[in-house]
């Protein structure tokens, strides 16, 4: 695709390069002799024959001639660049130089360097990763790296950010999910529920059993008439409330709330929906990377190095 | 303008000169002997620093790959380029306090375009012969004995200028590392790039170059004139002493093709190579030396003795270079002492301004980047304090290899009720167990939601 939206920009931009760069030489040629008088000895005057002021004249102090060779090379090196790089109006050059093409040389150069170390933590179990403490310093780096702007430093979340420490997990929380979760993303999908439910009262009551079964203070009338209305919920956080990890459907009973717990704030969860995405990094980290996020991710939950988990 | 003249006759001159061979006659004396205990002092540092071991790493790299600068026990990080730029100012001002005293000493002794230049004439008259020699050897045409010498001589300094080349690489990447690859021919592009130019660098400066990069290319010899005063020790000729014989020797041993007898001359990188020339013939016709001589102006147009010179040597301009040298080396040295090898940033999370947790503490996170500049490893202990009840959350001991930096997540608690809503300043600090007097404090905020 050519840089211009008109072809005339292109040769306008050859031309002035063109001409500036014939210009110098010409410069360069026409400067380099000059006429003077023969003075009465017969020889050259000293002077270049400019005069100003009445009296005062410049000198013939000739530079160095390897300078002006210095000058022809900066005109020669112009051509040549032009030649090989992009610059003469929307010629490419020779070489094909990108400056993308540059950054994806440095990636590939940076996957030839680092990619052995990430390729031998692949073919670990990621619990196995985990143990590494190498592994996890890298982990912690990536984490810092890409998830804190979200999940924040410790991990611990951020409203609509799911903290990663706890046992809270929305699509499961073995290592091979979480690595999963990493390399494909996730689009957390709530409905906005308000009309389903009927009134606004319809939508409080609900609240309120939400808040119920949690343990959490709430009205004991709204809970009764909130209850049966939950069956529209049902579909997707289950009969008992204990969420669908195939779906993303939070567990509505164990007091982890990705929005908030107050009853204004389930209220607006139900009226408004929710929508939560987080971005499929496998492209951009590559397999062997998300294979050591996801063994520190999963650490922070877990203690690698019990029993349990060295099976 | 003129008026209307009538032209006579032109000519057509060139603006451009081509540049002619200076052929300098080898010099002997006190000067000369200086100079070369310059070249000797200066290239055995030069040569030899790389090769130098401490504490089982090369003790002077400047790992550019790792932004690591090593200078024996001293690391330094691209943090502390602070120092470099001191360096280069203390550098500044010693060469205005000695030029503003005794003129271009630098430039007659030490700079190395004086020091490679004198390693390559040394090379040159060996081969090629003395200053007559040289000239003739310039008229012949190519024989086959004229292309021997000359290429010898090309050969010696190419040998030289890669030894030059490669050592200075050396001093950025590992040498011996180095000298195996280039004895295997197997250096890295950028390695054998950096070698070659720095060798071809000073083959041509050296070699083809000379007076031309002092007269031309180089900066300092055009404004160290603004630091000359009639106090200032030059190479003078004392004309008024009448005792010129006109040997010219003054005139062939100058490395620069210029008569000193005409007086001071931007082309003087004050050598004093005529100094020695010109001592050596007085002794021989037994009169005093010193027809040419360091000497300042207002000595020479007043038959100053040195004592009465020795006298202006403290004067308002010597003294303002001084006092502001010897300030910022006095500086720069305490800076460098009093350095603490631990370096500390705090990054509060943006993402969320302050948190309630379980049992209604309040939470905001830090990354807190911990930089142990320090050659070992440190076991650190990590504290918060400014705002009451305020406490880390987190494990507060981090360990750090030397050498290293590591982001560390931290969590600062503090107590509900005990700030107002807003923002509070609070302050970290990082201080070695082992160590008490590593230990750096950084400035953070805590927010306590409204």
């Amino acid at each position: 695709m050519s840089d211009f939206t008109s072809g005339f920009w292109n040769w306008y931009i050859v031309l002035i390069t063109v001409l500036g760069i014939a210009g110098c030489a010409i410069l360069l040629w026409s400067q380099s002799k000059h006429k003077v008088r023969i003075g009465e000895d017969g020889q050259p005057e000293k002077t270049t024959g400019h005069v100003w002021d009445e009296d005062l004249t410049e000198l013939n102090t000739p530079m160095p001639r390897w300078w002006m060779g210095l000058f022809y090379l900066t005109i020669v090196f112009a051509v040549v660049y032009l030649v090989l790089y992009p610059g003469l109006g929307s010629y490419a050059g020779k070489l094909g130089w990108k400056s993308g093409g540059a950054y994806q040389l440095e990636v590939r150069q940076a996957n030839a360097d680092y990619g052995p170390l990430f390729d031998k933590y692949l073919k670990q179990d990621i619990k196995m990763v985990a143990r590494d403490p190498q592994a996890h310093a890298i982990g912690e780096r990536l984490f810092l790296n890409y998830c804190a702007q979200c999940h924040g430093s410790d991990a611990r979340g951020n409203k609509g950010y799911p903290n990663l420490t706890d046992k809270d997990w929305l699509y499961g929380g073995e290592p091979s999910v979480i690595k999963e979760t990493i390399m494909k993303g996730r689009n957390g999908q709530m409905p906005p529920m308000g009309a389903a439910l009927g009134s606004d009262r319809d939508v409080e009551n609900v609240a309120h059993y939400v808040r119920s079964l949690s343990g959490l203070t709430a009205d004991p009338v709204k809970v009764a008439f909130g209850k049966p209305k939950f069956g529209a919920c049902a579909a997707c956080h289950g009969l008992e409330a204990h969420g669908n990890p195939a779906l993303g459907a939070p567990n509505l009973t164990d007091k982890v709330w990705l929005y908030g717990g107050s009853a204004e704030t389930i209220m607006e969860t139900i009226r408004k929906g929710r929508n939560n995405t987080m971005p499929a990094w496998g492209e951009f980290l590559g397999e062997g990377k998300a294979h050591v996020l996801a063994a520190y991710v999963w650490s922070l939950s877990n203690d690698p190095n019990a029993p349990e988990a060295a099976k | 303008m003129n008026g209307p003249e009538p032209v006579l006759k032109e000519a057509v001159i060139r603006m451009y000169a081509a540049r002619e061979e200076i052929h300098p006659r080898e010099v002997k004396g006190r000067y000369a002997a200086s100079r070369w205990a310059c070249v000797w002092l200066t290239q055995v540092l030069f040569y030899g620093l790389p090769w130098v071991r401490w504490n089982g790493r090369q003790a002077v790299l400047f790992d550019l790959g790792a932004r690591k600068f090593h200078l024996f026990g001293l690391v330094l990080w691209p943090q502390d380029f602070i120092y470099l730029a001191g360096l280069l100012i203390i550098c500044a001002y010693g060469l205005f306090l000695v030029t503003t005293v005794a003129g271009r000493m630098w430039c007659g002794y030490a700079c190395p375009q004086t020091v490679y230049t004198e390693i390559f004439l040394w090379i040159e008259r060996r081969i090629e012969g003395n200053r007559s020699a040289r000239i003739r050897l310039d008229r012949q045409p190519w024989t086959a004995q004229k292309l021997g010498k000359r290429g010898a001589k090309h050969l010696a300094w190419g040998a030289v200028a890669l030894w030059t080349g490669f050592s200075f690489v050396g001093y950025f990447t590992p040498v011996r590392q180095l000298g195996h690859e280039a004895l295997g021919f197997s250096l890295g592009p950028w390695e054998a790039f950096w070698v070659l130019f720095y060798a071809f660098a000073t083959y041509g400066n050296a070699g083809w170059m000379r007076e031309q990069v002092c007269k031309y290319m180089c900066p300092y010899a055009r404004f160290q004139s603004a630091m000359f005063d009639r106090d200032t020790l030059i190479v003078s000729y004392d004309a008024a002493r009448g005792d010129c014989i006109d040997c010219s020797m003054c005139v062939q041993v100058c490395p620069t093709g210029i008569d000193i007898r005409r007086g001071l001359q931007y082309e003087c990188i004050g050598c004093a190579a005529c100094i020695d020339a010109c001592d050596s013939v007085m002794d021989k016709v037994n009169k005093p030396r010193g027809l040419i001589r360091y000497a300042t102006e207002n000595a020479l147009s007043g038959g100053w003795s040195a004592a009465q010179v020795r006298r202006r040597l403290l004067r308002p301009r010597v003294i303002g270079y001084g006092l502001v040298f010897f300030a910022i080396a006095a500086a720069f040295s305490g800076a460098l002492a009093l350095r603490t090898p631990l370096k500390l940033d705090v990054i509060r999370d943006r993402g969320a301004m302050g948190r309630e947790v379980d049992d209604g503490m309040i939470e905001n996170v830090y990354r807190l980047q911990i930089m142990n500049t320090a050659e070992r490893e440190h076991l650190y202990r990590l504290h918060v304090d400014g705002i009451a009840t305020a406490s880390i959350a987190d494990e507060d001991l981090v360990e750090l290899a030397g050498a290293s930096t590591r982001a560390v997540p931290v969590r600062v608690r503090v107590q509900p009720g005990r700030a107002a809503g807003g923002s509070h300043p609070i302050r970290f600090t990082v201080s070695a167990l082992d160590d008490p007097s590593l230990r750096v404090s950084e400035k953070a905020v805590f927010i306590i939601p409204k």
